[in-house]
């Protein structure tokens, strides 16, 4: 094949190598999300005061992003799907920060 | 047509046809892999929408959950734990058989991609099932947001045998804001398994048919981010809807 | 024809050409043919029967507002009707047609073909966004014969929510399933930039209309669903009695308008950014130079988009927001003044020193750059924390946005039009008349839109159907000028649909340009390129071109 014709850009960066994930590496993860499922529910019940919501939500962001990397491949991905991944986490993190920064100030009063 | 570049570079043309073996394969990529990782990148995009639009949902809960913490603490201590926790393990189980289907796509064996996503399916429905039984309590409970919702359950728990904190009657008010917050997430969520549901099905068809196991698994890879997805939200619904304050007293 | 095949621009002889025997257009016949195409070209086509079809029953509201203000009392029409018009006018002038304008016809039609592509990299998705396009407006024609709908299009909560007993729901659903043909637009144009390209096409040397497409795309696919769930979430308000955003329930309004904005702000540059793209490749092209500072305009494009996403609060200044708050999105909504600048700049730079001709095109895009730059300014004026408090909700902010919107973009997008009629086509349009309506146009939209920034600095609020008489002659003066204005958008639909029979035949490339989508005939075969192009030349080459030209002389002459 010419050098030319690389229309589908398979030498570029946006490309990777397609990947299969084994069955024993699904069960692993399926153990892993299990097991945080069951700290996550273990943990509501201790009175940690304000690490109660921290901790459940740091439990459900490993699960989601063992979920992304694993399940959905993101792991043995291109960069480009990778960034593309993380542009949408970035996006959402704009809605929160930016509209955070209306209601926390509010009560602060006038200046 | 009359163009001097691509003349020069007319003998390339069958070269570029020659491995070209799937009938799935599009006419206006050059290869099967172009197609393949368009449909996955293309699959991406998409779900950037569904992050952004769950994403408001989840901005909505956090201003309330801080706002109203009393509330959303007596409402939330009215959600199930054990069902919520049997849901959660269900649709991980449901996602775990999707991603084994995936993987039997690729080694090319029907047999076994039917069955997984039949076990798929079914534990889908399961999901749906449980969540049915718990709209019902609500239900039943006037927990529904609107005209009938009663708040008597949070002014005066001891009435009902509950051993919460009683809420101030404008405080109680606001678990309406909890629950209306609990049937947008959870009913936007399962409107995404029902469709869902509804493409595994086509799937189903369609790998029985043998369409997917002799190389062509876009389809079921595709499908299988977003059924992840969809789990991926509930993994997070689980904790912020059931899980804020299970210890009383504190 | 030169022997080199060190280029991919050739420049056969006008007056020679004759119409292909096959092209898209005679490809397959039938309704039905057009109805289940894969094509991206006759869904271009199709999407732009459809606009155009929305873009005047738009104006038809706007018609009659202004009859309505022509005199101070409220004689035409009642109250209550005139709510429905401003709101029906600004529903489907937004979402049925400002958001589609460009992507989905020009930019349907022409990315491919730009970045050498047989086909966008979903063909059946594409179809189905013209299908999901087409429910929307039909529930909305839907909510405006079964009683209109009266929210303004900003669907304001509580207002949309408990207190109008007009089809809001159906409007919401018609704009919900319209933002989702947006979404699949956007999601097909960023997957087929980014995969399809010809070899040889690099990020630099894609045109950049194609940039300015990539860079609303990336707004579309990651703004529209947030618009979607607050829709939703008003629906369900109305429907079920859900609390989200119900003040006597607990909910906050407020929440709604930062929803609702996080997409209807950057939505401003879904609008805005492909039709600078459009005069990117006008303005290049008839001064016969390269863009000056391709990259600065490539990357103020994504610019624009990035920023876009933090400065939505600027709509929200006196409805209660934080002043903190105020004040870190009023300085961030100057920093979008920059990269929109930079655009201005350089192409005032392409222009130095260009060999300038004044075709319709280039008429249309000297007006884009006018009236957005008065836009755009005035925008300014609006994001400041002290004039916006005086100026916000007042015809001030009317004359703003139609500067941005109908001065900008609409001037951009009939240039487009008319810049890409005889690719589209095969034949030209009448060169005389159409530079007649540019004009009048133009003429027509300041007469209209001037006297508005007047009566707003004065004070006349917007969305009231009396005024005090004192407005009278300004109003008057608004009137008149959108009859002008009127005269000058029907006209191109007039001349354009002579010219599909009885224009002259444009050839392949009529402009001399150096695009890809020049170098096919007119109109293209339906995979475009019988062989994939093999891209050598940075986009814009016109010095090299003019170089060629003369060589070619030389040798033939």
């Amino acid at each position: 094949m010419s050098e030319y014709h690389d229309a589908a850009n398979v030498t570029n960066p946006e490309h990777a190598e397609h990947h299969i994930v084994t069955p024993m590496t699904y069960t692993i993860i399926f153990a892993t999300l299990l097991t945080l499922t069951a700290v996550t529910v273990g943990a509501a019940f201790v009175d940690l005061g304000i690490m109660n919501p921290v901790i459940a939500l740091a439990i459900a962001s490993v699960k989601g992003v063992v979920v992304i990397l694993f399940f959905m491949h993101v792991m043995y991905q291109s960069k480009l799907i990778k960034m593309t991944v993380g542009a949408g986490f970035f996006t959402f993190l704009v809605l929160l920060t930016m509209t955070l920064s209306d209601y926390i100030s509010r009560a602060w009063g006038l200046w | 047509m009359d163009n001097a570049l691509v003349a020069s570079h007319a003998h390339t043309h069958e070269e570029e046809h020659e491995h070209v073996a799937l009938p799935q394969h599009c006419h206006h990529f050059e290869t099967e892999q172009q197609q393949r990782e368009a449909g996955t990148f293309g699959m991406w995009l998409f779900l950037l929408t569904e992050i952004m639009f769950f994403g408001g949902l989840f901005f909505a809960y956090l201003l309330y959950r801080n706002w109203y913490h009393d509330a959303f603490v007596a409402a939330s201590n009215q959600l199930s734990i054990k069902l919520g926790a049997i849901n959660t393990a269900v649709l991980i189980g449901s996602g775990y058989f999707m991603a084994l289907g995936v993987w039997a796509a690729e080694v090319r064996k029907k047999g076994l991609l039917v069955l997984f996503l039949v076990i798929t399916t079914v534990l889908g429905f399961v999901f749906l099932g449980i969540k049915y039984v718990e709209y019902h309590e609500k239900w039943e409970k006037h927990h529904i947001p609107g005209e009938h919702f009663d708040v008597s359950e949070f002014v005066n728990p001891q009435a009902y045998g509950l051993k919460e904190t009683p809420l101030a009657p404008d405080m109680a008010q606001k678990t309406q804001v909890f629950f209306s917050l609990y049937f947008a997430m959870t009913g936007m969520h399962a409107l995404h398994m029902i469709i869902g549901i509804g493409l595994l099905f086509w799937l189903i068809w369609r790998a029985n048919r043998g369409e997917f196991s002799s190389g062509y698994v876009a389809p079921i890879e595709n499908f299988g981010l977003y059924w992840h997805f969809v789990d991926i939200v509930w993994i997070f619904l689980f904790p912020l809807l059931y899980l804020i304050n299970r210890h009383p007293g504190s | 024809m030169s022997g080199t095949t060190s280029t991919i621009v050739n420049l056969p002889d006008q007056r020679t050409a004759t119409m292909p025997k096959r092209d898209y257009l005679n490809n397959e016949h039938g309704l039905l043919s057009w109805l289940f195409t894969g094509d991206h070209k006759r869904i271009a086509i199709l999407y732009l029967i459809s606009i155009t079809f929305f873009f005047f029953l738009g104006g038809i509201f706007a018609g009659l507002i202004r009859l309505e203000l022509l005199t101070p009392q409220p004689d035409l029409v009642a109250s209550d009707t005139y709510n429905k018009l401003f709101s029906l006018h600004g529903i489907i002038m937004i979402f049925l047609f400002l958001v589609p304008s460009v992507p989905a016809t020009l930019g349907n039609f022409l990315i491919p073909i730009m970045i050498g592509a047989k086909d966008l990299a979903f063909p059946k998705i594409n179809l189905l966004s013209w299908y999901l396009f087409m429910t929307g407006g039909v529930l909305t024609l839907t909510a405006l014969v079964t009683g209109g709908v009266d929210t303004g299009w900003t669907f304001t909560t509580p207002l949309s929510t408990h207190y109008l007993n007009t089809n809001v729901v159906t409007a919401a659903t018609g704009i919900f399933i319209a933002g989702f043909a947006s979404i699949f637009t956007g999601l097909n144009f960023i997957v087929t930039i980014h995969r399809m390209r010809a070899p040889g096409m690099t990020w630099f040397r894609m045109p950049l209309f194609v940039w300015a497409n990539y860079a609303a795309s990336i707004l579309m696919v990651l703004g529209t669903p947030v618009l979607a769930i607050s829709l939703v979430l008003v629906a369900l308000e109305r429907t079920l009695g859900l609390g989200v955003f119900d003040p006597t329930k607990g909910g906050d309004p407020l929440l709604f308008q930062h929803l609702f904005w996080f997409y209807s702000h950057p939505a401003v540059y879904i609008m805005i950014l492909p039709g600078m793209g459009v005069i990117s490749e006008v303005i290049s092209t008839f001064s016969r130079k390269r863009i000056f500072g391709y990259t600065a305009v490539a990357f103020s494009s994504v610019a624009i988009a990035l920023f876009g996403f933090f400065v939505w609060e600027h709509h929200m200044f006196i409805m209660g927001v934080s002043n903190y708050s105020a004040l870190v999105f009023s300085l961030l909504t100057m920093l979008v003044a920059v990269p929109s600048a930079i655009k201005i700049f350089n192409w005032a730079f392409t222009l130095q020193k260009g060999s300038i001709t004044f075709e319709t095109p280039m008429l249309y895009a000297f007006a884009f750059i006018g009236l957005f730059t008065i836009g755009g300014m005035t925008g300014v004026f609006l994001g400041a924390l002290g004039m916006d408090i005086h100026l916000t909700e007042t015809y001030f902010i009317v004359a703003h946005f139609h500067y941005v919107m109908v001065g900008g973009m609409l001037m951009a997008f009939l240039g487009g039009i008319h810049f890409w009629w005889p690719k589209m086509f095969g034949r030209m349009y009448p060169e005389s008349l159409s530079k007649l309506s540019a004009v009048t146009s133009f003429i027509g939209f300041n007469l209209t839109f001037m006297p508005q920034f007047v009566l707003g600095y004065l004070g006349m609020p917007r969305r009231y159907h009396a005024y005090p008489p004192e407005f009278q002659v300004l109003n008057v003066l608004s009137t008149a000028g959108a009859t002008v204005l009127g005269v000058g958008f029907l006209l191109p639909v007039l001349y354009l649909g002579w010219s599909l029979k009885y224009g002259a035949i444009a050839g392949n490339n009529p402009w001399q340009a150096t695009g890809l989508e020049w170098q096919i005939q007119s109109p293209p075969l339906t995979e475009n390129f019988t062989e994939i192009p093999i891209v050598t030349q940075d986009a814009y080459d016109y010095e090299w071109l003019a170089n060629k030209t003369e060589h070619e002389v030389t040798t033939v002459g």
